[in-house]
């Protein structure tokens, strides 16, 4: 049974009744440009001690799970990008993954490997912003830099793919939207090769600078208890000492065929939570380095013609297929009635999609279940009875998008 | 009552044991588990799992809108048990005016969760400790996830708000 606990507050101990307390309140954001996005907090004050702080969301709400509802199955996948624009693949992998499992679809070894190799790569792009964005807020401006050249290559790589650099819907249900293009492997290759390094320089300016020591060190420490309690997941769990990925734990999309780690750490502060991001940048190239290297030749589409496009060749000379490529193009499939909660380890923590089919070529409702939000409601535990210039800090190390907060 | 099939899942059959009034259906497809819950049990079902079986996470609270179905709205709970790797989905039919116990006092994770339901839903949660809109803006009418909530030519006049 988990009683509210007593906040521990630092500072000169609450003065009795006689003398009225000096509180200031203070409003920061939405527009702050440490809360990455819209996040507005309103942060009571002693002093310089936070007393309070209670955040509040919803500027950058755009009813994606209403406009879900309104999309063919296959058209909705372009909303998934936009849910949490740093890891859009992941999102989109999610979701034909619930999807597919209502269909009872079996995608191809190699569409699962190249899944597995591109959200990979997600996961680098999003902790390469993180890093950059949070060493910056602390101001150490060099690691930004350093950051953002690597995260361009990531970009670049999603351009060759899919033609898109961020929204790049590029998993579809029932496999992938188009055929892996001429010249990725080389292009991943070479980045891939060159990655660890990088990160080693990261390191070099960070892991054992006295300031980013002082800055980070047993600053918003919250108890694993609490985090639990709190719906907090992925790598601030990991950080407080659970060892628990849902790529090991229920793998999905052949994670069981690669070899990796999964770092854990347990002291629960910034640092920790710096660290054991960056351990997981390492394995997450180890990855993409397994699965160049492993690559299975074959199709990139299920073998589903009522789901999938039929290919441009035979709609020429198949009636079926030009039959199929019609349906499929002014209705859209239709998937079974039921519904499924499909979960998957993002960048952030246990992304999940709630998705309810009625039958039709529609979805019936689709909800998300993202890690920010989650993630968010810790930040009152975080930083109340610290300092209020650590707040920074303990947002950076939160790792939240206010797009996947808000939908 | 449940069938004999759902009797195999552990869960479900210590849940009917405790208290066989509260689990009034349920079904499990696609290897995921659903018990219906009936609503007014919700608040001892959930800690009745936490607490004997170990869900310690509450992972997602949502609903559906299922108009013009009677009862309307379906509450849709999805634990989740860390040490078996177990998850389980718990649901409750509501008709309107839709109102259901909070489950904050057994997972402090619900309160933002049920806050976005009321908001998106307009389903009342009892004793929470603080049900405001958490999406929308203060001022807002209506709750958009409702089915009979328009996608189109919805006005809004921005006026000012009476603090």
């Amino acid at each position: 049974m988990s009683e509210p606990e007593v906040q521990i507050q630092t500072g000169a101990p609450e003065p009795a009744a006689a003398a009225e307390p000096r509180r200031l309140v203070l409003n920061m954001g939405p527009q702050h440009p440490a809360t990455h996005g819209v996040l507005r907090l309103v942060l009571e004050l002693d002093g310089e001690t936070i007393r309070s702080a209670a955040p509040h969301i919803g500027f950058l709400h755009t009813g994606i799970e209403k406009e879900f509802e309104q999309k063919t199955w296959q058209q909705a996948v372009t909303l998934t990008d936009r849910v949490d624009y740093l890891a859009p693949l992941s999102n989109n992998l999610c979701y034909c993954l619930a999807v597919e499992k209502l269909l009872g679809l079996e995608i191809p070894p190699m569409a699962q490997w190249m899944r597995v190799m591109l959200t990979e790569l997600t996961r680098l792009n999003s902790h390469l912003v993180w890093l950059g964005s949070h060493a910056l807020d602390i101001g150490a401006m060099t690691v930004f830099l350093y950051c953002f050249r690597e995260r361009e290559d990531i970009l670049r790589i999603f351009e060759i793919f899919s033609g898109q650099r961020m929204m790049t819907s590029y998993f579809r249900v029932g496999g992938l939207a188009l055929e892996p293009p001429r010249g990725w492997h080389a292009a991943i290759g070479k980045f891939i090769d060159a990655f660890p390094g990088r990160v080693d320089e990261y390191e070099d300016l960070l892991t054992e600078n006295p300031i980013w020591l002082r800055r980070t060190r047993g600053i918003a420490h919250v108890s694993l208890e609490d985090l639990l309690d709190l719906g907090v997941t992925g790598p601030m769990l990991r950080a407080a000492g659970l060892k628990w990925d849902i790529r090991k734990a229920q793998p999905y999309s052949s994670y069981d065929k690669f070899d990796f780690e999964v770092p854990v750490r347990t002291e629960s502060d910034v640092y920790a939570r710096y660290k054991l991001r960056v351990e997981e940048m390492r394995q997450s190239a180890r990855i993409v380095g397994q699965a160049l290297e492993g690559m299975p030749s074959g199709p990139h589409v299920a073998d589903a013609a009522k789901v999938v496009l039929p290919d441009r060749e035979k709609m020429k000379t198949q009636i079926e297929a030009l039959i199929h490529h019609f349906k499929i193009i002014t209705e859209g499939f239709r998937v079974p009635a039921g519904e499924v909660y499909q979960v998957i380890e993002s960048p952030r923590g246990e992304l999940g999609y709630y998705v309810v089919s009625d039958g039709t070529a529609r979805p019936y409702r689709v909800h998300m279940r993202t890690p920010s939000f989650a993630n968010l409601q810790c930040v009152p535990k975080m930083i109340e009875g610290g300092l209020i210039a650590d707040v920074v800090a303990a947002l950076g190390s939160l790792d939240f998008v206010l797009g996947d907060v808000d939908r | 009552m449940l069938s004999e099939r759902l009797r195999q899942f552990p869960v479900a059959a210590a849940l009917e044991a405790w208290n066989p009034g509260a689990v009034v259906g349920g079904s499990s497809n696609l290897a995921e588990l659903t018990l219906e819950i009936a609503p007014a049990n919700i608040l001892e079902v959930c800690r009745f799992l936490k607490h004997q079986h170990n869900f310690v996470r509450l992972s997602d609270l949502t609903a559906v809108d299922w108009r013009p179905l009677e009862p309307r709205f379906e509450v849709v709970y999805h634990l989740h048990c860390l040490e078996r790797n177990e998850r389980l989905r718990l649901k409750c039919r509501l008709g309107e005016p839709a109102e259901i116990d909070s489950v904050t006092g057994v997972w402090r994770s619900a309160d933002w969760y049920e806050r976005e339901v009321w908001d998106l839903f307009g389903i009342r949660f009892r004793l929470h400790p603080d049900l405001q809109r958490i999406l929308m803006p203060e001022g807002w009418a209506g709750h958009p996830l409702r089915k009979d909530y328009p996608v189109h030519g919805h006005r809004y006049d921005y006026q000012e708000r009476e603090d």
